[in-house]
């Protein structure tokens, strides 16, 4: 594999300016294994969405300044473009912000529910309509392919928002008592890997119950929540109801901490986690906490072996792995393992990496060079511990975050690529001989996200399942979602559910 | 930049008289073997093969890879017309569409080949003489396929005789179904003795018919060991023709086989493939399924007849920027 040189990268991408349409062209997507029928490229238009030089915060239904005045840069991971400079929250915005949310709380949440359900359904709707602006303008922040944004992020985040207006007036019927109360003002800080999916999960089940919300994205992909301000603005939504705080995690330390915050919901990394509970232990704060993952994809000798390839690729290299449910470790039967690898990499050879725009990409770019360095410098540790390492044969565009996608085979329990979370297009690949042993196994890790089952035979899903300690688990398919179904972890993977009717639990004093 | 990935063997024609590839000859020694076989592929999962099918769906083709998806598309059909109303005028009529498709423009492709019944093959060689354009012929008493081997075979010949570069043969389902496999099996070695040295067999499974995924992958794999040059959807005389998922799993299984005994088979969706969009939907299978080698008319085909007309309207508005009408093609 040829890396290229990926010198004055830096300097290249802070001469660029907000809007500069041209930059993305470079980058072209093409497969590892050439072929006769060579795709020209598909890019999706940047003309349909329109990035403003500069973002405020988002509170009390205005676009304001920091208290500080301080700004950061937001930049396209696929080529290091800057795409808007951002307003930096500070504490003393984050105190301005849940101060607003505590306003609006008392008439939102006297609201009858079917009249909080029309401006959900309304924001739903307006999402709908603007759904080819905001993924593209979501895969431009972070990276990932138009074909995703397009095809997952967006419907889902639809379809949160409506799933969840269906329950704001039958909260009385959804099992939390005859007159569930919310909890006030909701403190939620959410991830860069999806985004404004992660804000639907949050927003449309806080407000559905009667909760006004202050919500943090992350500092990496800012643009997708400032414009979901801009539709709730759209939607008519009362002032202070929802407030957006670009900012880093100082901002949302303040925030969880915040004295008038009555809810932290948090979706992110396993440390992080760690001290937001420190911080609200001793408070009455309710918490819910979505973690990191270590995923086990079990394949079993009788399994259908071309599908489960797809939901082996699908299970890691969708998002580019930065998935916390993510398939990262392939637990495959002894048996079958040299047959199901050959398959695996030759699908893996196919893989089109460039261009997120390009409506033909299946890979696109690393979110920021923060999690590139975490991930080849994992990529490395596993080499060094000894474990094979085989990378998709593809060119890597020169400017950007990029990581081919890669397995390793001969891991085992013991080496560190099977044991920590590496969050990109890396999987580990270990056997097993028998369903006990492929259980233990799959068991043992201090995270439980999620786990996939691959096999014919219908008894062992069942079995396997019941064993199975993981929030999710998949069987002959993986990373399916869908607003009707829960979703949460076991141990470090984090507690409280999300999603489906047990996810309004969270939002209610029950 | 080095790649491990696996390399296929380098592809060798099927064998010239019906039969097992050498690599898999154990298999076919008895009805139990066969069936043991067969039933030991791994299976199908439907929802999972629909669903590759239909990503691989959402391929955005533009530009060149239109133009070159086009005229490769073109130059796969099988122009067909299989009417109890065929006359030789009617076939006259098809062979010199197959022959020049496009009369405005010389630069469009020949097709591959055209399709008709047995008694036609005489009549439809005369229209393509002197052409690239082949001639096969349905035969074995198509499309039901119920009649005994006896006529089947001597369907078969005539068929030959009169000059079919290639036979299309329909299984006997019921036997499949009934799970007779080994007969099914040997009908297909004593179709593909009687097409002789000249002649290429696609084996037509009926996809529609055999109902589930997990019998099209053994149907595929059974007409394969049975020495197919093709194997082959559909007749188009049923509901359920042609879809992107069986032809896909059939790639998988052409894929799988060579892989195994080195033998290259070819690749036939035929009934229900109407418009560009469509054929260059099973293009794009075909190339991130297997790959190049068998982008080429020798190894997969379009069994279709309104097709024809939109590969060439969509060529001539890439041409020319506008949309042209259907007073622009020939009807036939």
């Amino acid at each position: 594999m040829t890396k290229k040189n990926k010198k004055n990268k830096a300097a290249d991408a802070s001469t660029a300016v907000a809007g500069g349409a041209a930059a993305a062209a470079t980058v072209r997507a093409a497969p590892a294994r050439s072929s006769a029928f060579e795709y020209a490229p598909a890019p999706e238009s940047r003309a349909v969405v329109d990035i403003a030089p500069s973002y405020g915060l988002f509170i009390d239904g205005e676009f304001t300044e920091a208290a500080d005045g301080r700004v950061f840069k937001t930049v396209s991971p696929a080529t290091e473009e800057v795409l808007s400079e951002i307003a930096q929250a500070g504490e003393a915005d984050v105190d301005r912000a849940v101060k607003a949310a505590g306003k609006a709380f008392a008439s939102w949440s006297a609201l009858p529910g079917a009249e909080r359900a029309k401006y959900l359904f309304r924001i739903a709707r307006i999402i709908q309509e603007r759904s080819r602006e905001l993924a593209v303008l979501e895969t431009l922040d972070n990276g990932k392919p138009i074909k995703e944004t397009r095809d997952a992020d967006l419907p889902l985040v639809a379809a949160h928002f409506f799933y969840y207006a269906g329950w704001a007036d039958k909260l009385e019927h959804a099992g939390y008592g005859t007159s569930p109360r919310p909890l006030g003002v909701a403190g939620q800080v959410i991830p860069w890997n999806f985004p404004l999916l992660m804000l639907a999960w949050k927003i449309a089940p806080a407000l559905a119950t009667g909760n006004t919300v202050v919500l943090k994205p992350a500092e990496t992909t800012p643009l997708s929540a400032l414009f979901f301000a801009d539709v709730c603005r759209q939607a008519g939504l009362p002032r202070g109801v929802v407030n957006i705080l670009p900012g880093y995690g100082d901002a949302g330390a303040a925030l969880v901490a915040h004295p008038d915050v009555n809810k932290v919901a948090f979706t992110g990394s396993t440390a992080v986690g760690k001290q937001i509970a420190r911080t609200v232990a001793g408070t009455r704060k309710k918490v819910t906490l979505e973690l990191g993952g270590k995923g086990a994809n079990i394949v079993f000798d009788d399994a259908p072996i071309d599908q489960a390839v797809e939901g082996i690729v699908n299970g890691i290299f969708f998002n580019q792995g930065q998935v916390c449910c993510a398939g990262s470790r392939l637990l495959v039967q002894e048996s079958i393992h040299d047959e199901l690898l050959d398959s695996l990499k030759r699908r893996l050879s196919t893989l089109r990496l460039g261009d997120p725009l390009d409506k033909n990409t299946d890979i696109g770019a690393i979110n920021s060079a923060e999690q590139l360095a975490r991930i080849t410098s994992l990529v490395e540790q596993g080499e060094a511990e000894g474990a094979e390492r085989w990378s998709a044969p593809c060119e890597l565009p020169e400017n950007g975050y990029w990581f081919a996608p890669t397995l390793f085979t001969g891991v085992t329990q013991a080496h560190t690529v099977a044991r920590d979370e590496i969050f990109g297009p890396v999987l580990s690949v270990l056997t097993f001989r028998t369903p006990d042993e492929a259980v233990a196994k799959a068991n043992n890790t201090p995270y439980g996200l999620s786990a996939g089952i691959w096999t014919e035979k219908g008894s062992r899903i069942l079995a396997v399942a019941n064993k199975l300690r993981a929030g999710v688990v998949w069987s002959n398919t993986f990373n399916k979602f869908d607003p009707t179904s829960p979703f949460g972890g076991y141990k470090e993977s984090g507690f409280g559910r999300e999603g489906g009717r047990h996810g309004l639990e969270a939002y209610l004093d029950v | 930049m080095s790649s491990t990935a696996p390399t296929s063997p380098q592809p060798s024609p099927a064998p010239e008289r019906g039969g097992a590839p050498a690599a898999l000859s154990d298999v076919t020694a008895s009805d139990s073997t066969l069936r043991r076989f067969l039933h030991g592929l791994p299976g199908v999962d439907a929802v999972g093969l629909e669903a590759r099918a239909a990503s691989l769906g959402t391929r955005s083709i533009k530009t060149t890879a239109k133009a070159y998806a086009i005229d490769l598309a073109i130059s796969m059909v099988d122009l067909t017309t299989l009417e109890g109303a065929d006359t030789p005028g009617k076939v006259r009529a098809l062979g010199a569409k197959a022959v020049r498709p496009d009369p405005s423009d010389r630069t469009a492709p020949a097709t591959a080949a055209v399709c008709v019944y047995p008694d036609m093959v005489a009549t439809a060689k005369e229209a393509v003489a002197g052409s690239t354009v082949k001639v096969a012929s349905v035969a074995t008493a198509f499309p039901a396929g119920r009649a005994s081997l006896a006529v089947k075979l001597a369907d078969v010949r005539e068929a030959v005789a009169a000059g079919a570069d290639e036979i299309d043969m329909v299984i006997d389902r019921g036997a499949f179904l009934a799970g007779n496999y080994r007969k099914v099996f040997d009908e297909i070695t004593a179709v593909k003795e009687a097409c002789g040295a000249s002649a290429r067999l696609k084996v037509i499974f009926e996809t529609g018919e055999l109902s589930t995924y997990d019998n099209i992958r053994r149907a595929s794999w059974l007409g394969m060991l049975a020495g197919a040059d093709f194997i082959k959807t559909s007749t188009g005389k049923v509901a359920v023709n042609a879809t992107p998922a069986n032809t896909l799993l059939m790639l998988e299984a052409v894929r799988d086989f060579r892989a195994q005994t080195g033998v290259q088979v070819g690749v036939k969706p035929a009934g229900g493939i109407r418009t560009t969009k469509d054929a260059i939907k099973f293009l794009v299978l075909v190339n991130e399924t297997v790959g190049e080698d068998w982008l080429d008319n020798h190894w997969f085909r379009f069994g279709a007849s309104s097709l024809l007309n939109d590969l060439l309207m969509q060529r001539q508005k890439l041409a020319t920027g506008r949309y042209s009408g259907p007073d622009y093609v020939t009807v036939d």
